[in-house]
């Protein structure tokens, strides 16, 4: 960013919830079927029909307000937002207004900024306001392509319209695109992480928009801001954040005005363009919604939640750094993904070596799993089996390459690992006098290379601990080996 | 009163003489709404979702699992065009 100027970001996620039906009717909450299969007339905004709240769009709704660090409001109030569109058949989306699901939440996440070739510097907490959460039913989707005529039509596919969403606001907190970004990732991975959501930006559910101004550094006042769209990957937000802040202060710099527009990104030319001006913004002319209660929540039913709840991701990356000892990264590549997680701490506990398990976990299974094109979840070996694995290598029974060959092994055949050691005839020999036999032979055989050794050679050191390994079959503990050697040779 | 703006809101075409009819009478309902500001509300809790004290103790929430749905034929059966199982609509943007 141009020295003495600081951006001014603040950011809105809608996250679909995961529930297998809508939020106001039962109709099945999928993608990928029939266009308009999946519909009613409460869906479909046909005169008379009612909507009927979807008691697991307030479990999940909880699970993720908490997740953020948001309050949940024992009422809230569900309002209709009034604009025309063919998506929404009603006339008006069924949202929150005044009273939303939860507000008032603080959240820390861990932020870099990044170098020319995107390399993370320093991971520093920050810590944002999330001012609210509130709950709402999705649109249909417009198809604009494909289709016969579509210059002169668009087409309505309903089946997406009353799906469950949960809409973040941020307080305009951040202060770097890099920000927005962890910030978007961080709610992406606890979402999923506490299944309120499956939070995948590529299949539409989870969309973000950024709200984004500028100032000189010192001013008080906020300048106009653009409300940026279409933002399709955490990446283009990213990209579209820093070409907004650019051209922003170039803007302000030269005199010219930056209008308080919404702007869409454009991904062929990597630039932000404008979608609609200001005059043309929106009066939704808020109400609440007659035909549904009030929504409350007991205090018992927070509590519920709450315990429910499994150990958030940074927690657990702390306690894995603390408890287990681990790099900061190596936590952090761990807790990436929950079964990923658990796979650690089962594989960390049951071979009691965290570290190891860690190393192994992180560069060999996490390799053998991405050729398998599979994830901790289903892998073919479970943490008990690598435990074993990791138990061996660590007593020294067999070395590094020969636990990698095992491993690679059991992924194709669901062997355990001591039969694979066993078949593979790799139980590696550490018994001093069976390893001191062998070397008396070598040592005897070759008093050639002894006497060269012996007077300055010492490259020859080698030669023998490759006659020694050769004459066992490649068992001897190399350790164990050299250590003999030594010893003979002195 | 702006009428033209309620118009625009509400996607209606009006000709100036509508402006000219439409502005007093639009201004006379909402006069005669506004005489409830006249009343005391202060100490009244609000009623929401217009439902009787029974009326709110009444279930209204639903679990989660999935019924029949019309399917697409039936949903597209009404529409004033439906191509290739969607809702056809004038180009939008
Ligand atoms: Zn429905």
């Amino acid at each position: 960013m141009k020295e003495g100027w600081e951006a001014i970001i603040g950011m809105e996620i809608h996250a679909q919830l995961a529930t297998e039906t809508k939020i106001f009717c039962a109709c099945a909450a999928n993608f990928g079927d029939e266009p308009n299969a999946n519909t009613c007339p409460v869906c479909l905004g046909l005169p008379g029909a009612l909507p009927v709240l979807n008691e697991k769009v307030v479990e999940l709704g909880a699970k993720a307000a908490l997740s953020l660090g948001l309050n949940v409001n024992e009422t809230s109030i569900f309002a209709r937002k009034n604009y025309f569109y063919p998506d929404l058949p009603k006339g008006y989306q069924i949202s929150q207004y005044d009273k939303p699901f939860s507000s008032n939440g603080e959240l820390t996440i861990m932020t870099a900024e990044r170098d020319e070739q995107g390399r993370a510097g320093d991971w520093k907490p920050l810590t944002i306001r999330i001012e609210r959460m509130h709950l709402e039913e999705d649109a249909g989707k417009n198809i604009h392509e494909g289709l016969p005529e579509v210059e002169r039509f668009s087409y309505i596919d309903l089946n997406r319209a009353g799906t469950p969403l949960g809409e973040i606001v941020t307080a305009p907190d951040f202060r770097s695109s890099w920000q927005a970004y962890d910030y978007v990732n961080h709610v992406r991975r606890v979402l999923q992480w506490v299944g309120a959501s499956d939070a995948d930006m590529e299949k539409g559910n989870l969309r973000c928009e950024a709200n984004v101004s500028v100032r000189r550094i010192g001013e008080e006042k906020f300048r106009n801001k653009v409300e940026l769209k279409n933002l399709n990957s955490v990446r283009f937000m990213q990209k579209a954040i820093e070409f907004e802040i650019e051209r922003q202060i170039a803007a302000h710099e030269a005199g010219e005005p930056v209008n308080q527009e919404t702007r869409l990104w454009d991904e062929k030319n990597n630039q932000t363009r404008i979608m609609r001006s200001k005059e043309d913004a929106h009066d939704y002319r808020y109400f609440p919604e007659p035909d549904l209660q009030p929504l409350t929540v007991s205090k018992q039913f927070i509590e519920q939640v709450k315990a429910d709840m499994p150990e958030l991701p940074d927690a657990m990356h702390d306690r894995f750094v603390e408890e287990y000892e681990l790099s900061y990264n190596d936590a952090s590549q761990l807790v990436s993904d929950k079964d990923l997680a658990a796979f650690y701490e089962a594989t960390a506990q049951a071979s009691n070596n965290p570290r190891v398990s860690a190393n192994f976990i992180l560069s060999e299974l996490l390799r053998e799993l991405n050729n398998a094109d599979k994830t901790a979840k289903d892998s073919p070996v479970s943490a008990e089996n690598l435990a074993e694995l990791i138990k061996t290598l660590d007593a020294g029974k067999i070395n590094n390459n020969q636990a990698k060959e095992v491993l690679t092994e059991m992924f194709g055949n669901g062997k355990s690992a001591d039969e694979v050691i066993r078949e593979k005839g790799f139980e590696q020999i550490s018994d001093r006098s069976t390893i001191e036999k062998i070397i008396d032979e070598i040592v005897e055989k070759n008093q050639n290379q002894v006497v060269a050794y012996r007077g300055g050679n010492e490259k020859l050191f080698g030669f023998f601990v490759g006659q020694t390994m050769k004459a066992s079959g490649g068992k001897a503990n190399p350790k164990v080996v050299n250590e003999i050697l030594k010893e003979k040779l002195s | 009163m702006d009428v033209k703006k309620i118009a625009k809101l509400a996607h209606l075409e009006i000709t100036e003489e509508e402006v000219a009819l439409y502005t007093p009478q639009m201004a006379n309902i909402v006069a005669y709404v506004e005489q409830l500001n006249e009343l005391d509300t202060s100490s009244v809790e609000p009623m929401l979702g217009g439902l009787t004290k029974e009326g709110e103790l009444t279930e209204t929430r639903r679990a989660d699992v999935p019924h029949e749905s019309l399917g697409q034929e039936k949903a597209l059966d009404q529409a004033p065009s439906a191509v290739a199982g969607h809702f056809q609509v004038p180009k939008v943007l």
